[in-house]
């Protein structure tokens, strides 16, 4: 895990964010004094109709589009307060968070394997270490054997593990998911959506997924429904009682 | 892991075709040197090969390649009279076109003084200098005549002894070379009737004059050759060469002749500069003007495939900063590949070139020093061309990945 703070320390605390779009008789509130706190190996889902401010939290979470108002912590160090920049956000997200999107973003130049080992390489690891542990974290997440492959030759299936491979590949403290199951079938789906989990449990990475597929809920610890830009619940509801029984079974 | 090199890869075939049109454009800033370069080599050959140390010419011209210049031809026995100068000659030079074997053959003819000039100072690349007073040639090779072979100039045939290899004249015409009286009975060659016409008007004038009148004989004598006319010079040379004794002041010997006031002194360097900046300098300029407009066309294609080639990869970069990359991995990427767009081009350029100019119809000079000047010139083009994308890379939001 790459986290400087203490390991008893939240993965995410996000208090009172609010992004406000325009301003005026224009004034759209995207995001209205949301909180949220994600522990280390927590799986949460984030529920919402469209237009309900998912995706502008995970962005604001993600540090690429900083909120207006209220503060983000990571691992116990403050990042964000309001709009201000507490760090540099490029070094930070290189470091404690990984993506992984509806689509999996693969850049279309570099075999699977090439696209984990960038995220390392940019993260300063050096070229043959980079390869070794790419290799590694796709044996992890079974797609080794399309290592050589360019992301057109893979299927979507393989496309999403190879995508979040590449989000786990510094070992963030926090992964960010956005509909990441939408262009797969149910089978396929519930498959990375497990992944999320096997990674937050074995790995202890907080992981947010917004997701629509509510056949797969129970794999989350929690889940949390945003709806006009506010957090309408946090219910424990009883998939996490089953993780939880789970866990001590 | 160099991305720039991954996406080449990955994009080939684009990228060659790319590097061709490039290639092709900047095999035409080098050739526009190169014609320039050839242009003053041509120009200043024949000054350089025939070796003299001044050039007497017609008064206040500026010597035969440059205008119309015309001196009496025992010009160069009043100048092998000036203490300091070794020896003299006459020279001539012109040029003239005519039909050989149904084909148009420009010639730029140089009289040669036989026996003290037979060419042996020539580039032969075939065959020997004139052996002979009359009736030989020696022939550039870019004019495609054979060894051996007869060409009819005036009223007579001339064989071709000698072949020269990269002879030729300012204008870029193959330069043929004769015994002085054979270039000038070619100069002066006229059509029988013409000669006929000309001995007619001579005696009507002489008719009509007392003299002619009183001395019957007179008609007579201006009714036949011109050459055995006493009251008509020899025909006229374009210059006359002058060679300086060893330790003899250049200076003094210029004086003297330009103190004769029917001639123009100019030594071999002032005859040279004359055709550098009098006769190629338009030309200069022109090739200067047009290879500045494609320099500029060339950085300007650069920079808009390089846009382009950014603009492609827009997501891709948004995803590398959504990543955490640092600027520097993402202007690598951009200037890597233009820079390596730049070089593919100027090798290709540079390969070309050599396949192509010696095809040319005139003569194309590159130097070492051109291929470096033109590196310099295209890792500039390169990385001015990689701005734009640059810039646009800088303003892409990691945001874009989610769009």
């Amino acid at each position: 895990m790459n986290t400087a703070a203490n390991p008893s320390t939240p993965a995410l605390e996000a208090i009172g964010l609010t992004k406000i779009y325009g301003s005026g008789n224009t004034e759209v509130v995207a995001m209205n004094d949301v909180s949220l706190r994600v522990e280390r190996g927590e799986v949460i889902a984030l529920l919402g109709p469209s237009g309900a401010g998912k995706t502008t939290l995970l962005t604001a979470l993600g540090l690429i589009n900083p909120p207006t108002a209220g503060r983000i912590t990571m691992g116990g160090e403050p990042v964000m307060d309001g709009s201000r920049a507490l760090v540099n956000l490029a070094a930070f997200r290189r470091k404690h968070i990984g993506f992984v999107f509806q689509k999996a973003n693969l850049i279309p130049f570099l075999n699977a394997g090439q696209n984990v080992q960038v995220a390392l390489e940019i993260n300063d690891v050096r070229p043959r270490q980079a390869r070794q542990r790419a290799l590694e974290l796709m044996e992890y997440l079974g797609v080794a054997d399309r290592a050589s492959h360019l992301p057109d030759a893979l299927s979507g299936g393989q496309q999403q593990r190879v995508a979040v491979a590449r989000a786990l590949a510094n070992e963030p403290s926090l992964i960010l998911a956005d509909e990441p199951t939408a262009a797969l079938d149910g089978h396929r789906g519930r498959q990375v959506m497990e992944l999320f989990r096997k990674v937050a449990h074995e790995r202890g990475a907080g992981v947010i997924v917004v997701t629509h597929d509510h056949r797969a809920l129970d794999v989350f610890d929690r889940v949390v429904e945003m709806e006009d830009g506010r957090l309408k619940s946090t219910p424990t509801n009883g998939l996490n009682t089953k993780t939880q029984e789970r866990k001590t079974t | 892991m160099n991305l720039a090199a991954q996406d080449i890869r990955h994009n080939l075939a684009r990228f060659g075709l790319t590097a061709c049109g490039i290639g092709l454009l900047l095999m035409i800033v080098l050739g526009m040197g190169g014609i320039y370069r050839g242009l003053v080599y041509e120009a200043t050959l024949l000054v350089d090969r025939v070796n003299a140390d001044l050039w007497v010419v017609q008064r206040n011209t500026r010597g035969p390649f440059a205008e119309v210049s015309s001196v009496p031809a025992n010009v160069e026995n009043r100048v092998l009279a000036v203490p300091g100068v070794a020896s003299s000659r006459r020279f001539v030079y012109w040029t003239l076109q005519r039909e050989v074997a149904g084909r148009p053959l420009r010639l730029a003819i140089q009289g040669l003084v036989w026996p003290y000039d037979n060419g042996a100072w020539l580039p032969l690349a075939a065959g020997h200098p004139l052996g002979q007073a009359h009736y030989e040639m020696v022939a550039d090779r870019s004019l495609g005549l054979q060894l051996g072979e007869r060409v009819k100039l005036g009223k007579d045939f001339y064989t071709v002894v000698g072949v020269t290899h990269g002879m030729t004249s300012a204008s870029g015409d193959g330069m043929a070379f004769f015994s002085l009286p054979d270039a000038q009975a070619i100069q002066f060659d006229e059509p029988g009737e013409a000669i006929r016409l000309q001995r007619n008007t001579r005696v009507a004038q002489m008719q009509a004059q007392d003299i002619g009148q009183q001395q019957p004989a007179l008609l007579t004598r201006v009714s036949g050759l011109t050459a055995n006319l006493p009251a008509l010079l020899p025909p006229t040379v374009s210059a006359v060469l002058v060679k300086l004794s060893p330790g003899a002041d250049a200076q003094a010997v210029i004086n003297t002749i330009q103190g004769w006031p029917d001639l123009t002194v100019y030594t071999s360097d002032q005859q040279r500069d004359l055709l550098v900046h009098g006769f190629v300098d338009r030309s200069r300029r022109q090739l200067g003007l047009f290879r500045a407009i494609l320099v500029v066309v060339s950085t300007i294609i650069m920079t808009l495939i390089l846009y382009t080639l950014t603009l492609d990869k827009t997501h891709d970069i948004a995803m590398l900063k959504l990543m955490g990359a640092r600027n520097r991995v993402i202007v690598g990427l951009i200037l890597q590949q233009a820079l390596l767009l730049g070089a593919i081009g100027y090798g290709l350029a540079a390969l070309l070139g050599h396949w192509l100019f010696p095809l040319f119809p005139r003569r194309v000079v590159i130097t070492t020093p051109d291929f470096w000047l033109l590196a310099v010139v295209v890792a500039g083009i390169a990385v001015f061309a990689s701005l734009l994308g640059i810039w646009k890379a800088m303003r892409i939001s990691p945001n874009t990945v989610l769009s």
